[in-house]
């Protein structure tokens, strides 16, 4: 199917709209536009960040995902208590894919799952004692632990737990620290807020107070702080490397692979590299105004824009890691060439339509357009007006834009649209699947990864011929309505 | 009265950002803007207009200040 011209596109909103009552159609037109490049700022186009329609089938989450899912829990050498039942916490267990190095159960605790496990009797009588008794017992059964965060659910805002006092006293019994975090499911309209009250909660109870402690080591003029990479596959890892060989220091990762230490740290360093610009620009901002600390967004998908970002990074630095990031740029440049000539001509023009959390939807077209394929809708699931300002300029004209995109509408324009590739969750992924479009995960990159980097790039590439040419996708189709294909031939070339 | 957070972009210009309404603008001009008074009426690309107290010390950047929008 051919690009689709402005009015094409505008009729296919139109035309999906067409069954909401009144007023659902007329708020979700808000939510739903045509990109128009010419335009500097998305609220021209597109509302988001607003309450979800009644009735329809939204993909977010809710502040405590936000919180406990992405900012916290990757920190490993703390423990998570997702205070409230226990479903929010088991249900959400391990999901997220942070890698992280050390011997889980001694040293560090990603993976598991602990839980105040509330009862009836907890929502009657208030879970402030039991609560008090878990953090005794995890000091006793955990010992290396290095904190303890209070990740509230649901329950603990409505029956008003003290769990800000209980953090205090365990914080003197057990000298370590001890943070209540306020993210209780049903704040916000989606996980974003969760992000903001997260970073809040590392702002007071983390970074505040902390400004004369020694840091151990020496600092040098060419510290970075990773912000925003929650090395989900190991993305972390292979953006590392990167800032390693052009000269960097990196002293801190937030919060994929990081430990509490290295966030303490982070008010050393001499710049803030934003990856998830979403769910950490509030903590950088503050830094910045506190601690004078600049910091920049960057882009460790595909080649194109690691370059930009890498040349961006070392503009902030002297000539040794300028030169250092040309080093690093042509160092790579036989590996990610090849890669390119490898699946380039298989995947050449084939459009992708895409729809994330809240960078993705924008940080990964480069990765794409390197791979001569074509981004042809986008959306964000709790993306603010920030994120689309940022995403109109990467986008082609008169392509799809939705927010917070509810399954009947993604399901029509996917009808419509007819890409070769769909890229977003798994509560997407069998729906399209079973209507005979290749998927890619793009959360938690399909069980695979990493994707940042050089080396992610490869993986990347990959795996997005994997799944388009993999030759199932001809056998979804009944017998007798499929043609005689050549993605069977082009699999058998590879 | 939002709060807004001021910083000073590569070019030298005012970033102007108020975090619950996710705006982020270059401040195209500062009524006030010397070394012995600052503040006033600032206004942003997007044509809306802030007003900040005028100050005796143009305030180090970054920076979080009251501001009260000026709708005309």
């Amino acid at each position: 199917m051919a690009a689709m011209t402005r009015e094409e596109t505008e009729a296919l909103i139109q035309e999906v709209l067409e069954v909401y009552p009144e007023q659902a159609k007329k708020d979700r037109a808000k939510h739903l536009a045509v990109n128009d490049q010419s335009l500097e700022k998305s609220n021209k186009c597109i509302t988001s960040n607003r309450k979800s329609q009644p009735g329809v089938m939204t993909i977010r989450g809710c502040a405590y995902a936000g919180s406990k899912g992405v900012v916290w829990g990757p920190i490993k050498d703390m423990i998570h208590i997702s205070h409230g039942p226990v479903g929010c916490g088991q249900y959400s267990r391990a999901g997220r894919r942070n890698y992280y190095v050390g011997t889980t159960g001694v040293n560090t605790f990603g993976t598991m799952n602990f839980t105040s496990d509330f009862t009836e009797k907890d929502i009657v009588f208030g879970g402030d004692k039991k609560l008090a008794k878990i953090m005794n017992e995890i000091e006793e059964l955990f010992p290396l632990n290095k904190g303890i965060s209070i990740q509230s659910e649901c329950p603990i805002g409505l029956i008003g737990d003290d769990i800000e006092a209980v953090a205090k006293k365990a914080n003197k019994e057990i000298g370590k620290p001890v943070v209540p975090v306020r993210c209780e499911g049903f704040r916000g309209v989606s996980q974003s807020l969760g992000h903001h009250i997260a970073n809040d909660a590392i702002r007071d109870w983390v970074l505040d107070g902390n400004e004369g402690k020694e840091t151990g080591y020496e600092v040098s003029p060419y510290d970075v702080a990773v912000i925003g990479d929650y090395n989900i596959g190991g993305d972390a890892w292979a953006s590392r490397t990167l800032l390693e060989e052009m000269g960097l220091r990196v002293v801190a990762q937030w919060s994929g692979d990081g430990t509490i230490a290295e966030m303490e740290n982070t008010p050393k360093v001499k710049l803030n590299l934003i990856h998830c610009y979403r769910s950490m620009n509030y903590i950088a901002r503050h830094m910045e105004e506190k601690y004078n600390i600049p910091w920049i967004e960057y882009n460790f998908f595909g080649p194109t824009k690691i370059a930009e970002s890498l040349r961006r990074i070392a503009a902030h630095f002297d000539e040794t890691i300028q030169a250092g990031a040309e080093k690093v740029i042509a160092k790579y440049q036989a590996e990610y060439d090849a890669v390119i000539a490898k699946y380039k001509p298989r995947l050449q023009g084939k459009r992708v339509m895409l729809y994330v959390g809240g960078l993705r939807p924008r940080h990964v077209i480069g990765a794409y357009e390197d791979l001569g394929m074509e981004v042809v809708g986008t959306g964000y699931e709790f993306g603010h007006n920030d994120d689309y300002d940022r995403t109109i300029k990467e986008m082609g004209n008169a392509t799809l834009l939705y927010d917070d995109v509810t399954g009947y509408e993604f399901e029509e324009f996917v009808k419509k649209v007819q890409p070769d590739l769909i890229g977003s969750g798994i509560k997407e992924k069998y729906i399209f699947q079973k209507m005979g479009i290749p998927f890619r995960q793009m959360h938690s990159w399909d069980y695979s990864g990493p994707y940042h980097g050089y080396d992610g790039f490869a993986i990347f590439a990959r795996d997005m011929d994997m799944t388009l040419n993999n030759p199932c996708w001809k056998q979804v189709k009944v017998p007798w309505k499929t043609a005689e294909s050549d993605a069977v031939a082009v699999a058998a070339s590879a | 009265m939002p709060s807004v957070m001021l910083k000073k972009n590569g070019e030298g210009k005012l970033v102007f950002y108020v975090p619950k309404k996710d705006l982020e603008e270059v401040a195209e001009s500062v009524e006030f803007d010397s070394p012995d008074k600052w503040g006033g009426e600032v206004v942003l690309s997007d044509g809306s207009k802030y007003y900040f107290e005028p100050m005796d010390v143009p305030p180090v950047f970054p920076i979080t200040l009251r501001a009260k929008r000026i709708d005309d």
